[in-house]
């Protein structure tokens, strides 16, 4: 029981780390892009910030999900029988 | 001692995360209505009651707050839209118009094909969404705790934010995925249509290839759409209930935490009606 409930939260605590190191990595590029094409072309600002949006639910669909698994992993566990 | 004393710190962890745990899990219940195993129908009482009716069961508590919630926004929208004037605008027409012109202009720049149908599903979808999302900043226990006073039942579970149950996510996107394949087939035909799969993007000669990569990514559009709203409410909700199990303290934690989810609560609906348009556009593009 113990065991099981510790390895959960292992695995919730790896999901977490990871999902967030590859979203930080994403944003991270993705922000930086808008901003970068914005001082370019300031015109185009807020159809960017469109696509911005757009692409960052893309990006953090993946990894919201897996914190939504590490959620009802450590609060309704699911593995303890 | 020492080792005596660590041993009583992990009991009343564990004892307090015994009832933390159960807060939560209690919050993550739903109201269930269905067939119990020895045939009779009924409201279950326990999460496994729950589990255990299977297919024949239905969550009444996010049914019944989603339908109030659409049957408000179409209340809301027609009466504004029955009572307009071409004059000065009260403050609810400008609200009303400024949601139907946001929504407008992103199917204009989104949609490429010629439509009536879209703009007001867009619209539809925005606002339901959000109504639904919205439900979420209402503070965890007072809707669940109405219930359970109204109902005299102390354990009964209720449900407030329609979102955070899958069933109502992967409802709104198979809604959206059937849109899609009626589309597809009515402009493309069929042979259109299973064409994109087969011959596309390398040829008729690389045909498996092509359907391993193009059949997964279609299917993946329901799927990745009702979990990415999904995800994003439950894991809000729940870090709402973690912060409630802090006693005073939760009254510093819970507005930060609102204020960032009152970005997330739009964005979510707002990134729901985009693929909605965008989906479509593409069923309705010819190649």
């Amino acid at each position: 029981m113990e065991i099981i409930f510790a390895n959960t939260l292992l695995a919730a605590a790896l999901i977490f780390g990871i999902c967030g190191a590859g979203t930080a990595i994403a944003f991270g590029l993705l922000g930086g892009k808008l901003i970068e094409s914005s001082a370019r072309q300031p015109e185009l600002a807020p159809r960017l910030q469109v696509q911005f949006f757009l692409v960052a639910g893309f990006v953090d669909v993946i990894s919201i999900i897996g914190v939504g698994m590490a959620m009802y992993f450590i609060f309704v566990q699911p593995f303890s029988v | 001692m020492a080792e005596r004393a660590a041993e009583t710190t992990t009991e009343t962890a564990q004892a307090a995360y015994a009832t933390g745990g159960e807060y939560v899990q209690h919050h993550l219940g739903f109201l269930t209505y269905g067939k119990y195993p020895d045939g009779h129908w009924g409201i279950a009482h326990t999460t496994e009651d729950a589990a255990a009716m299977g297919f024949w069961s239905i969550n009444l508590d996010t049914m019944g707050i989603s339908l109030v919630l659409g049957v408000l926004f179409v209340w809301f929208f027609a009466k504004v839209c029955r009572g307009a004037t071409s004059g000065v605008p009260s403050g609810v027409q400008n609200f009303v118009e400024i949601m139907v012109e946001f929504v407008q202009n992103s199917v204009k720049t989104s949609f490429t094909g010629k439509s009536d149908f879209v703009a007001p599903l867009a619209l539809t979808v925005f606002c339901w969404i959000l109504l639904m999302n919205l439900m979420d900043l209402i503070p965890v226990d007072i809707i669940p705790l109405a219930a359970q006073l109204i109902a005299g039942n102390e354990h009964l579970y209720f449900k407030a934010v329609p979102t955070t149950d899958v069933n109502i996510t992967i409802g709104l996107s198979m809604g959206v995925f059937l849109l899609i394949l009626y589309y597809s087939f009515k402009n493309k035909g069929v042979g259109g249509f299973f064409g994109e799969f087969a011959f596309q993007p390398f040829g008729v000669w690389l045909m498996p290839v092509n359907l391993i990569m193009e059949v997964p990514a279609f299917l993946a559009k329901p799927v990745s759409l009702a979990l990415r709203l999904f995800g994003n409410l439950f894991a809000g909700e729940v870090i709402f209930l973690v912060i409630g199990l802090l006693g005073y303290w939760q009254f510093l934690l819970h507005f930060p935490w609102a204020v960032f989810h009152l970005l997330i609560i739009p964005l979510q609906a707002y990134l729901f009606m985009m693929l909605t348009i965008v989906y479509l556009n593409q069923a309705c593009q010819h190649h």
